[in-house]
């Protein structure tokens, strides 16, 4: 058996003290094997924003221990961790994050930039994360030139070009309508199916039904962990994309 | 991460708000162009008053009758041997026995040449009708030429002899020429002083004005022709020595007050009844004194460039809180602390580095008009500071900033609206 990709144990977050303590992880215990896809749901104020921010070494956890990809990330200082949420973690956000003013390949090598791979191999690979996207026409156009669909392609290809160990959207579909919701979803099916390890935050049942593991969080704890499909299975919603 | 990409993510950076890089940048400009300006002015304003200075004449000791009890002694360069040291009994005037007692190579072997000097103020040539008020009529000898950077230009010198015989000759400056005969050449021709006929055998090079005072409005004749017609054989208004260099003038001072304080009976402790003023002396109160002008005008130049950088700092606060956003965006996808603090620290000190070479350049093209009659001189090291500043104004009035978008929480930052 391999290293997990994501492993906690017992993490807790509590912010604030005294009277206005609050604590928003409550003893989260959780392992991620490689290539699984998981979708973490909650309603707001769950405590899966803070579970995303620490999974993403934004923050760090109160007590606990939490190992990514075999390194221990409590032992880690800034500079460590900017290193690692370089190399092990690709970011797809809410509100896609892309640098205005900035193209869409300028956005997708930025991360590499920091990560100091050379310039050629830089754009070699930025363009072929635009193209696993289907946004190759599109490398010149800057953020608002482009729809929210298009634009939360683009943070795919730039969470996915350094080959992360960890694809960590935090509600990916929740600015996008419809048929933007289905491209993105897709795109993460297709990545999934391909060994990408891949967490999702979000409070959508149609979008954690395209996940192979459901984890459900209640103030904090986690009450339910469903599988949906085999670790290295296809995604469950895989055949409908394709269709 | 190299440097180089830190420094397109500045240029980038700049260049998405141009309007308010190039404002930013226009106040360190100013204040460099200012300050290189402003010191090339005070360069400029001190050589030109050095040439005047020099062109009164080189290495000369000009030496006046003092009866003022001591009290006229505050003016620059005057050097007087002991003032405010009691009441005289006996205050003798300059005598042409005391210019001979001068040219003794023994005593005072570091004069090269003295030349007594009478003044006739305000005497009225006339010639043919038309008459000039000549400001200042000189009498000396020949030697008063060179000592005072005299040149003739048209016409002869007087001479010696003309000095023995009592000749009445007269050399003109260019004010006196052409008041009297216009574009006419005055060589040869008679003038009148006071009803004294005269002959003009020479023009004296034109030497300019120099401040209130014309140096051209002047007529030099023999020491014993003014006396015997216009002032009387007195008292000498002055005594001018030259010494025989430069490194010389001191040691003649020396000498000229020995010879003095002798023959008008001074004691070490007695008040001088004579100063003398040296040309080395002068020159120097004159370049300090205009030092200390262009220090200040620096300073309020130095000021305008503060200003500026104050200003760099304010647009960098300003941008960082704009960019909080895009700082938590770099965080989270991996910028570590260094490369936020370097590119904001470098879009400071582009901003202030482009400044400051606009600001030289600008400098540099004002410095080749004259203004008021000023040509300014660059000083090197003007440049060199200026610029050396105006960096380091970025540095320093960048680094808050820089060092605050470097210290924000990527949670925070992205959460910043």
């Amino acid at each position: 058996m391999t290293v997990p990709v994501l492993s906690l144990k017992d993490i807790t977050k509590v912010y604030g003290r005294g009277d206005a303590e609050v604590r928003a992880l409550r003893g989260v215990s959780l392992s991620v094997e490689r290539g699984d896809y998981v979708a973490i749901m909650g309603a707001s104020g769950s405590g899966k924003s803070t579970l995303m921010n620490i999974l993403g070494c934004l923050d760090v956890p109160t007590s606990g221990r939490y190992h990514i990809d075999g390194t221990d990330v409590g032992s880690l200082d800034e500079r460590r961790l900017a290193v690692l949420r370089n190399r092990k973690i690709g970011f797809v956000f809410q509100s896609f994050n892309l640098i205005p003013r900035m193209s869409a390949l300028a956005n997708v090598e930025l991360p590499m930039a920091y990560g100091g791979v050379g310039a050629a191999d830089r754009r070699a690979r930025a363009l072929a994360a635009l193209e696993q996207v289907g946004l190759s026409d599109r490398v010149r156009h800057e953020p608002n030139e482009l729809s929210g669909g298009q634009q939360q392609r683009v943070a795919v290809a730039r969470a996915l070009v350094t080959a992360p160990a960890l694809l960590l959207a935090d509600e990916p579909t929740g600015n996008l309508d419809t048929a933007s919701t289905e491209d993105v979803l897709g795109i993460l099916d297709g990545l999934s199916a391909s060994g990408r390890t891949i967490v999702i935050i979000t409070h959508e049942d149609d979008v954690a039904a395209h996940t192979k593991r459901v984890i459900r969080l209640v103030d904090g704890q986690i009450i339910e962990d469903r599988r949906q499909a085999p670790v290295d299975g296809l995604p469950p919603r895989m055949p409908e994309v394709i269709a | 991460m190299s440097r180089l990409e830190i420094l397109r993510f500045a240029l980038r950076g700049l260049a998405a708000n141009k309007l308010r890089s190039f404002l930013t940048t226009l106040g360190i400009l100013i204040g460099v162009a200012a300050v290189i300006l402003l010191v090339a002015f005070g360069e400029g304003a001190s050589q030109s008053i050095q040439q005047s200075i020099q062109r009164l004449g080189a290495n000369t000791l000009t030496i006046s009758a003092s009866f003022a009890g001591g009290g006229g002694g505050a003016g620059g360069g005057r050097v007087s041997a002991g003032q405010n040291a009691g009441p005289r009994t006996q205050a003798r005037s300059l005598t042409l026995e005391d210019a001979r007692a001068l040219t003794d190579r023994e005593q005072v072997p570091s004069v090269r040449s003295v030349s007594p000097v009478v003044t006739a103020n305000s005497a009225t040539a006339v010639h043919e009708g038309a008459s000039h008020p000549i400001a200042q009529l000189v009498g000396t000898y020949p030697s008063y030429f060179e000592a005072t950077n005299k040149p003739v230009e048209s016409g002869t010198y007087f001479v010696n002899d003309d000095v023995i015989a009592a000749r009445k000759v007269m050399v003109i400056g260019r004010t006196v020429a052409e008041g009297l005969f216009g574009t006419a050449d005055p060589v040869g021709k008679p003038v009148s002083v006071s009803g004294v006929p005269f002959t003009v055998i020479g023009v004296l090079k034109e030497s300019g004005s120099t401040g209130m005072q014309d140096a051209d409005d002047v007529a030099i004749v023999p020491l014993p022709a003014v006396q015997q017609s216009l002032t009387g054989f007195g008292a000498l208004g002055s005594i001018i020595v030259q010494a025989t260099g430069a490194d010389a003038t001191d040691s003649a001072q020396a000498e000229v007050t020995a010879v003095l304080n002798q023959r008008h009976g001074i004691t070490p402790t007695g008040t001088a009844d004579y100063r003398i003023l040296n040309q080395a002396t002068l020159q120097e109160t004159v370049s300090s004194t205009i030092g200390i002008f262009t220090a200040l005008l620096g300073a309020v130049a130095a000021i305008s460039l503060l200003v500026g950088g104050i200003g760099i700092t304010n647009i960098m606060l300003v941008t960082v809180t704009e960019r909080t956003r895009e700082i938590g965006i770099r965080k989270a996808i991996g910028a570590p602390r260094s490369a936020i603090l370097g590119q904001f620290l470098l879009e400071a000190t582009v901003l202030s580095l482009v400044g400051g070479l606009v600001g030289v350049a600008i400098a540099f093209a004002g410095t080749r008009f004259t203004i008021a009659g000023i040509s300014p001189v660059l000083v090197p090291s003007s440049i060199a500071l200026a610029l050396g500043v105006s960096v380091g104004i970025g540095l320093f009035f960048g680094g808050y900033p820089a060092n605050r978008a470097a210290k924000l929480r990527p949670i925070e930052a992205l959460r910043h609206e």
